[in-house]
Parts: structure tokens; sequence; C-alpha cells
């Protein structure tokens, strides 16, 4: 008998249905059920449906990440209800405006594992296989439902191995990795496929690089994206307080059966831009350099995490933002900001001329830093869709933390290598 | 013929990987009211578009519809927009799981969604697995049987509450 996907195993712990094949349709009970800014749709439909008990309170995560603080009365009485509603049901994993982004607040807080099922009310989900987690987005109705049944339909995918080898070159990241994927396969490229990322490359890297992998590889319409658990995850575990006698890591056989084997070369990858108005029209940051830009964002669940607040500092220490461009940072999570703080990362962004925003999904969900007619941003979120950032007849390109902040200085798309040489001379 | 779940109309065309928030933009999602939402469904593409859809009552697309977020109304702002059925080369998977929870019919059918002009008569059925247009009928796979049940009882939630009502177990 063939051995089984990752994804086959977690259905298969999830749904306690043995032997699950690729198309098969089974019901999954979640380990958590994540909603964020969407949660007042949740109690409202809960409401609807005159149910007023649920299947498994303790999993029930909600944060409130999108609108952060609240924009108007309205948004101020969506987070109200959510409070009442957390308060009354008493949920326990409910995290306030003041909070982060919901995916990176609940790795943090250790409520990903290793091998879990976890759905939530965002289709980038998927970055919960940073951690060996099956994550997957769904809409409010599924949540609602989950709460009160514990359960949902889910088609067993088929899997898909991406293997990318080698070191990256100076001045190229995960991000370029990710782009130059989503380049070459294209927005429906791996559509209901799970990914499972491999090979020396992605064996290196930390976990918060496996985060912007797992997350944009919904940008390709997967279904759920996977690294193997190795000891740089359970690293992270340990500090986010998660016993390890309570793992269950689930690892693919060796013999598992892939629709597809994709691989790409590190070494050879040059940095990589998304030009508008979609992820999968990708180009090398040199074939679009000299751009003009009137923002640069720094922000979202891709790319706001520590180590991509360091590297946009590194880049611009001892520089200054280009006149006439607004430079928005807006960390990913309070503990990232705390720490951010605490090591000067922010004086240095600050003192280049960046605004700090308080940590949530910002102007990648369209909150602040809204962009007017024929204005220009470049931004380290996954999306690049029109009008996610204000105006219809705007534009958005996306790029790593790296070419965002060099370009940031010179106040046109730059190739980030161009600015560290500068340094180095 | 003669299915209950026999549905059509008008058709609105659209070209490849038509996006969530082209469909309905992020900044409208403080609301759950599909009325409401059809009022901005497709505002990006301009007031000609919107009109057409208005008109509508099908919508053929090419590959990967509704793309990107999660966010369920973009099946509702369609619902509310009078579009009964989306038939696509193919869709996104979240979209496609919003489309069945809030009953929307979506449709996997290359061959029919390319053979449709704007302005053309297309009609969906879900239990037969037949579109027809222009003369021609196109066979797709039916839904799995989870999915014909909540598509009988108008999606998701109404299914809950109807099998509740039935004594079934919570």
């Amino acid at each position: 008998m063939t051995g089984q996907t990752f994804a086959q195993k977690a259905i298969q712990r999830a749904s306690g249905t043995a032997g699950i094949v690729p198309g098969q349709i089974v019901d999954a009970y979640p380990d958590l059920y994540m909603s964020h800014t969407a949660s007042w749709r949740c109690i409202r439909t809960l409401e609807k449906m005159g149910v007023d008990r649920l299947y498994d309170v303790d999993r029930v995560a909600m944060v409130m990440d999108h609108i952060s603080p609240a924009m108007d009365a309205k948004t101020a009485a969506h987070h109200a209800l959510c409070r009442e509603f957390a308060q009354r049901m008493g949920v326990k994993h409910f995290f306030d405006v003041n909070s982060g982004i919901a995916h990176i607040v609940l790795m943090e807080h250790g409520l990903v594992r290793p091998g879990q099922f976890i759905i939530g009310t965002d289709s980038h989900s998927t970055i919960y296989g940073a951690l060996g987690a099956f994550g997957t987005g769904v809409g409010f109705s599924e949540i609602t439902a989950a709460w009160v049944t514990g359960k949902l339909w889910v088609k067993v995918p088929e899997s898909v191995q991406v293997v990318i080898d080698g070191e990256l070159a100076p001045g190229v990241y995960a991000k370029d990795v990710m782009l130059k994927l989503i380049g070459d396969l294209g927005a429906d490229g791996l559509t209901y496929d799970s990914v499972e990322f491999s090979g020396s490359y992605v064996e290196g890297i930390s976990v918060s690089e496996r985060m912007t992998f797992c997350n944009l590889a919904m940008e390709m319409g997967a279904k759920n994206a996977y690294v193997a658990p190795d000891d740089t995850t359970l690293a992270y575990l340990d500090e986010a307080g998660v016993p390890r006698e309570e793992l269950e890591v689930l690892l693919p056989d060796p013999d598992a059966a892939y629709r597809a084997t994709v691989r790409l070369d590190g070494p050879t990858l040059a940095p990589q831009i998304a030009v508008p108005h979609t992820v999968d029209n990708v180009v090398d940051v040199g074939d679009v350099a000299g751009t003009k830009l009137d923002q640069v964002f720094i922000g979202s669940c891709a790319n706001a995490k520590y180590d991509d607040l360091v590297i946009a500092a590194e880049v611009l220490a001892g520089h200054k933002v280009a006149p006439g461009v607004r430079l928005i940072v807006t960390p990913a999570s309070a503990k990232i900001m705390a720490r951010a703080a605490a090591n000067g990362v922010l004086t240095t962004l600050i003192e280049a001329g960046a605004m700090i925003t308080n940590p949530g999904c910002g102007a990648c969900a369209g909150n602040g830093g809204a962009m007017t007619d024929g204005e220009t941003t470049l931004s380290t979120a996954n999306r690049n869709f029109q009008g996610r950032m204000g105006s219809y007849h705007s534009k958005i390109f996306l790029s790593s933390p790296a070419t965002a902040a060099a370009s940031a200085i010179r106040g046109v798309i730059t190739d980030p290598r161009e600015v560290v040489a500068e340094v180095v001379a | 013929m003669g299915s209950e779940h026999r549905v059509g109309g008008k058709v609105i065309t659209f070209g490849e990987n038509i996006n969530t928030d082209v469909i309905i933009p992020g900044r409208y999602l403080v609301s759950i009211d599909p009325a409401e939402l059809a009022e901005h469904a497709f505002e990006p593409l301009g007031p000609e578009t919107q009109a057409r859809l208005r008109a509508s009552d099908v919508i053929a697309a090419g590959r990967n519809f509704g793309c990107g977020s999660a966010r369920e109304q973009a099946a509702t702002c369609l619902i509310g927009a009078g579009i009964k059925a989306v038939v696509a080369a193919s869709f996104s998977r979240v979209f496609f799981r919003n489309a069945i929870n809030t009953g929307l019919i979506a449709v996997e059918s290359p061959a029919a969604a390319d053979a449709v002009s704007d302005g053309d008569e297309m009609w969906i059925d879900y239990d037969a697995g037949t579109v027809e247009t222009r003369g021609l009928t196109f066979p797709f796979s039916p839904y799995p049987k989870v999915l014909q049940e909540i598509m009988a009882d108008g999606g998701l939630i109404p299914h809950l509450m109807a099998s509740f009502a039935a004594g079934g177990p919570r």
C-alpha cells in the first residue's frame, strides 16, 4: 500500500476515518476555529439559529485584528458584541484590538500545534503549516457551524511537493522565493492542493520564514501548506509554551503519492516583485526599478514579523525615507512590537522617517494607509488586488521587506542589493 | 426539465482570476445584508458592469473565479444582486465553499463557460448535472450528497436549522 501524505494523515486524525484517499469527502473535527474581525458575523448567525450551546468553547479563538482599533461607531459596536459574547460564553482565547494579526498571535501563544486541523475565517490560514499543522480558510457560516456542531465537510486534497535547495544570494529572501513560485505556477497553480515544502533551503529557515512560505501558498490556490516539524519548530514551540509531551507530529510517509513535484534552485534567484493587479504577475525587481512610489507599507501576516522588521531596519539604518514617500510599518503582533522596541529596531525605523502603527492587519486590510487616485504603494503584504488599499485607480506592488526598505530610501522601486552595497562601500 | 433545482436566465461574462476584492471590496464587509452588499458588488469595475450584473441571472467566468479572500460576502453580494448561479472554468476553493454555504449554485464547466457571450441565456440544473445554453447541453458531475443536502435547504445555516428542527444531532 502506498504511504500517506501529510494531508491524508491530518484529515484522518481529525475525522477518525482510516485509509482516506484524495477526492474523498469526510467530516473533520477541527482542533481550533479561528475567527478574526468577522467574529461578529458568526455571533449574529448563531443568534439567528437560536443556538446558545457551543460544541467546545475551548476550541474557539477570536482575534480582533482586521479593524483595530475601531474606525467608527459601527465597527466599535462589532467589537463590543464580540467582547460581550466572549465574556458570556467563556471564550478563553479572545484577543482584543491590541494583540495583532490573528495567525501570528495564535502561533505565538502556543495555540497552533503540529498535526492539528485548524480552520479560520481568513484565506491565509494556510500559514499554520509553518508549525506542521493543517490550516485552511473558510467563510463565517462554516465557523459558526463548527461552533455548534464541531465539524465541517472536507474533501481530501491531492498533494504537491515543492522542493527548494541551496542557499539564497544576499538580498534575496523567503518572500522572493514565494513570489517566484507564484509567478511560475500562477494564481490557480495549486488550487485545492496540499503543498508540502521541503529541500535544504526550507530545512535551514526560521519559523518566521516558513510562515511567509505557508501564508503565500494560498496565493496559488492551495488548500493548506506544510513544513515538516524539526528542531527549529520545537524551539519555537518551546518558546510559545507548548509542552513537548503534548505534541503529535505528523510526517508524510516517504512513499506517499504526490500529484506533482516542483523544484526551485535557491542560489540563482534574484529579488522578485509582483506588479499590479495580481499576485502572479511577477518579475525581477530590476525589471521595474525606477518606478515612482508614494507609499511603502511594511506589514501583514506575510512579512511584518520580528525578523522582517530587523531586515528593514538594517537596510534603513543611517538613511532617510525619500521626500514625498510615506513609510508605514505595522508590526504583526504586540509581542513583536515590544521586542522591536526593546532592541532599538523601532527607533532605527522612526529615525529613518517611518511611521509605526499599532499591531494588526492595518493597511493590508485597507484600514489606514489608503491611497488616492494615481498613487502607488510598494507593500510587503500578500495581495495587490485593485482597490485593496483605497482608490480603484491606485497601484500596489508586492516585495520583500528588504526591497521595500531600499525602495523607501530611493523613493522608487530599488533592488535592495544596490542599497546594501552602498552601505558596505 | 421540471426539476425544482433548474435555474437560470441572462448571462454576464467575466474573464479569469476574478478576485474577491473586485467582487466585493473589503471596506463593505462591515455589512452582511445581501441587498446592501449588492450595491457594491463589482464596484472596482465601474457602474456599467454593475448595472449589467443587476440585470443578469447567471455569471459565466474563466478560471479561478473568486480567488483571494475567504470573505463569504463575495457570494452573498451576488445573491443580493439577483445572481442565481455562477458557471466557471474553475473556482477558488474558498469561494466554492462559500457559494454552496450561502445557497448560490456554483458549477465548474470550462466548456459551458467558454460557449456563452454576454446577454445569452443559460440554465443550470444541479440535480441533473446539466448546463444548457445556445441549444447545447453541457453535463457536469453532480454535487456530492452532503453538498446536495446543503443546497436543497438553501445553504449551510438553513440546512443545520432544518436538521435541528427535525430532531437531528446538535
